[in-house]
């Protein structure tokens, strides 16, 4: 199904679209995008319970809805439209995608339904360095305690850190360099030792944190020393999802600006009946059309367990970096000076775009990791 | 009189600050001092605090301010505006009340063109003024008002007869801020700066000698006033940092930075700080990295060629050669530039590009760069209306038909709700 969805799955999406566009209007978006938390527990908990948005890519064992990451992309595209603050990404994407890569079936069977059920919040700390979005980078170490192990060092950019239960980290034995010696571990958000600390964003519709970790005590996920490869796939899915999440991004943004165009008057017509308007939306068409092509590509890929995957996810992300960051600015001259105000609510897509472009790596980035691919 | 040369300037101006300037004095004290001698703003006339001086001097005249640190007038915001339309436009009582207190920097302005309804369309202003009694009476919104919020002076396009077509029914004002009809409220913006503003004006009041040129002569004004704003978009790239010497005029230097040129203080970013993109490569690690050297050197190629592209159209103004295409080009080559330097600035700062306020490195400056380039391409006319007004008045391209030009504007269509 890579070049159509079933028609379960267009229902899914509009019911979906209705659902956020009620419960996520910009009025509430902007709400919670200035608390520090950045989302309501109770009303994400209610949504979950609702609609099973967190369950929906894990297996029915582990009490989820079993769906694969065609449905899972078609909630991202829609989060992306509405902007649903909520910690979406970091739980469903990320952290899950860490246990399920990673996990033994009885770790599975202990996590997993807690974030089904929409109880866990959790993420994925891996990040330190800010240009560097692989695991070779990780300087953070686990040394051997007592039945388990206590980590040692920092993360940064962690999405909703500072309010996850649960936080999947990467780190490294002591000693070990590149892939070599690489774990994964669970924290709970309450440890001892570990620091949190808010950071200041840019888009303030997704929070991030700066962790600490002090001699922090930590249970091993999977396999010691052999977390390289569930780790890179997990990024590979992440890749897909953001990619998919931007494409609604771009979607809503050159939506609303047609509106705006054809509602606007200038010189005694509508903005939308001159030229180059009607080019400049034309354009933005074609940007956004591909980049959705792109992403729905890379979903179906992973269902399918496509030999390509690692480029495909590149390819997707990167197109929809560059067409979401385009077609932001695009949206954003096309209001005029409207859109560079705060009451106008295209700054908030612009920021989205301009945070989705940088997290997980940037276009060059990943046409450079689909380059090693293709062209080894 | 002798032949001017750029030895006998730089004696004169630099002789002239040797024996006058001095951080002791108050600044506007100093600004007065510059104003009478004319070495404040040396190409403008003899008779208005100037020496009548070619544009090809001003370069040696900054160099000799620069050499012995000594400030300048009262320069950035949109009071350079008013000085150069109340030069062209402006009657003797209107350049004898207000083109001193510019320079001095005791008044500053703000520029009242844009409305809800029309901002690409500046003829198309609703903004009403009617005579009644012996004074004029204003009553209208103005939006995205620059620095409305420190001006003592506004420069106001208002409609003055509605049975006229669009660009016959507007008269161009000078209108005290400071008055109970004028109601400035602050308008924050994506970046989350507020230096913009709306402003209401509600029976505010204009003396009749405040009109600028002729009742129903604003549009002609207006283009002035706009292409001075045009022109100086690739200005706003620098910034008036003030020093940290020591002295009264300097320490009155940084006061007035910090309180009226406030709402200016992102407008660099706004430009994409191209000034930083070697160091940031360096700071980030990207020098060897072969992409971001390309990029960078896409950019500073670009940007090269634009400055040198401006000294062209200023050499062949001051040679009095008719102005060429490069005249035209600056605005639109600036928001190139500065959505280049944008994404290379993402490009360099990685993760760090998510951030913002201390956060974002250089202090939250990155992050300023970010959200702050958009304006470049809207504020002071649209990349768009840069463009339409290249390929028709600069390569005389046939304008597309008008609808709204011919007939009483009152019978125009427009924007009833926004
Ligand atoms: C930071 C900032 C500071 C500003 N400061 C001031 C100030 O001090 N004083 C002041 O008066 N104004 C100020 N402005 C307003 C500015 O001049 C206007 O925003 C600008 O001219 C665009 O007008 P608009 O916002 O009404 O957009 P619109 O005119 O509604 O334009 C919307 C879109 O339509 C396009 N468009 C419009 N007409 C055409 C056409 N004929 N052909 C093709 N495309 C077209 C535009 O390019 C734009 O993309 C400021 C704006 C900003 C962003």
């Amino acid at each position: 199904m890579k070049f159509s969805f079933s028609s379960e799955q267009e229902e899914f999406r509009s019911n979906l679209r209705r659902f956020l566009g009620e419960r996520s209007p910009t009025k509430e978006v902007r709400r919670l995008m200035a608390t520090d938390a950045g989302f309501e527990a109770a009303a994400w908990r209610k949504l979950n319970s609702e609609l099973g948005l967190t369950a929906v890519r894990i297996p029915e064992a582990f009490g989820g809805q079993g769906f694969g990451f065609g449905e899972l992309c078609i909630v991202l595209e829609e989060m992306g439209r509405s902007l649903l603050c909520a910690p979406f990404f970091s739980t469903a994407v990320l952290a899950t995608g860490a246990i399920l890569n990673a996990g033994t079936e009885a770790e599975k069977q202990a996590l997993l339904p807690g974030i089904a059920a929409g109880d866990t919040v959790a993420t994925l700390a891996w990040v330190e360095q800010p240009s560097r979005w692989d695991a070779a980078a990780t300087t953070l170490t686990a040394k051997p305690s007592g039945s388990g192990y206590v980590l040692d060092g920092f993360k940064s950019y962690v999405l909703d850190g500072h309010t996850a239960d649960l936080i999947v980290v990467l780190a490294r034995a002591p000693g070990s360099s590149g892939d070599k010696g690489l774990s994964l571990f669970t924290v709970k958000g309450d440890a001892k030792g570990l620091s949190r600390k808010l950071l200041k964003t840019m888009d303030e519709t997704r929070k991030l944190a700066h962790l600490d970790f002090k001699g922090v005590e930590a249970t091993l996920l999977g396999e010691a020393g052999a977390a390289a490869a569930p780790f890179a796939r997990t990024m590979v899915e992440a890749a897909v999802c953001l990619a998919n999440e931007m494409a609604g991004v771009s979607d809503r943004l050159r939506e609303d600006s047609l509106e705006y165009a054809k509602m606007r008057m200038q010189f005694g017509r509508a903005i939308a009946s001159f030229q180059s308007m009607k080019h400049k939306h034309a354009d933005m068409l074609v940007d956004v059309e591909l980049a959705k092509s792109a992403a729905y590509y890379a979903a179906a890929a992973l269902d399918e367990g496509d030999d390509d995957i690692v480029a495909v996810a590149s390819l997707a992300k990167a197109a929809a970096s560059d067409a979401a960051l385009q077609t932001a600015v695009h949206a954003i001259q096309i209001h005029g000076g409207i859109g560079f105000t705060w009451d106008n609510d295209t700054h908030l897509w612009f920021k989205r775009a301009k945070s989705s472009e940088v997290l997980l790596g940037d276009a060059h980035h990943h046409r450079e990791q689909m380059m090693q691919h293709w062209a080894a | 009189m002798n032949e001017l040369t750029e030895d006998s300037v730089r004696a004169d101006v630099r002789a002239w600050l040797e024996a006058n300037w001095s951080p002791e004095l108050g600044l506007v004290e100093w600004r007065n001092k510059l104003a009478d001698s004319g070495w404040g703003v040396p190409t403008w006339p003899k008779e208005w605090y100037g020496r009548d001086l070619p544009q090809a001097f001003q370069a040696v005249v900054d160099e000799e301010f620069a050499r012995i640190g000594a400030i300048g007038v009262a320069k950035a915001g949109i009071r350079t505006l008013a000085a150069a339309t109340i030069l062209a436009h402006g009657t003797d009582l209107h350049k004898e009340k207000f083109l001193r207190r510019i320079l001095t920097g005791e008044d500053t302005w703000c520029q009242l063109f844009s409305e809800p309804g029309s901002g690409s369309d500046v003829a198309g202003a609703v903004t009403r003024a009617e005579m009644s009694g012996n004074k004029w009476i204003v009553n209208g919104q103005k939006v995205w008002t620059t620095s409305a919020h420190h001006a003592h002076w506004g420069l106001l396009l208002a409609r003055t007869d509605w049975d006229q077509t669009k660009h016959k029914g507007l008269s161009y004002f000078i209108i005290d801020m400071h008055q109970p009809g004028v109601n400035v409220q602050p308008l924050k913006q994506m970046n989350g700066h507020a230096s913009f503003n709306q402003v209401f004006m509600t029976d505010a009041v204009v003396e009749p000698e405040f009109l600028v040129a002729n009742v129903g002569d604003g549009w002609a004004v207006t283009t002035t006033t706009l292409m001075h704003e045009r022109r100086g978009a690739d200005g706003l790239r620098t910034w008036a940092m003030g020093s940290d010497r020591k002295g009264r005029a300097y320490d009155e230097e940084r006061a007035e930075i910090a309180t009226t040129m406030e709402p200016y203080k992102w407008y660099p970013q706004r430009a994409g700080r191209v000034d930083l993109i070697l160091s940031r490569a360096k700071e980030t690690g990207h020098l060897d990295d072969p992409v971001a050297r390309q990029e960078i050197a896409r950019l500073l190629t670009m940007s090269k060629a634009a400055e040198w592209t401006a000294r062209r159209a200023r050499a062949a103004a001051q040679q009095g050669k008719p102005q060429g295409p490069e005249g035209s080009l600056g605005k639109l080559v600036a928001s190139h530039i500065a959505r280049a330097a944008a994404r290379i600035h993402t490009q360099l700062s990685g993760a760090d590009a998510l951030l913002t306020g201390a956060d974002s490195p250089l202090n939250g400056t990155i992050a300023e760069i970010l959200v702050s380039v958009p304006a470049t391409s809207i504020a002071g006319g649209t990349d768009e209306i840069q463009r339409n007004i290249i390929s028709e008045r600069v390569l005389k391209m046939p304008k597309e038909p008008s609808i709204d030009t011919t007939k009483p504007f009152r019978d125009v269509p427009r924007n009833t709700v926004r």
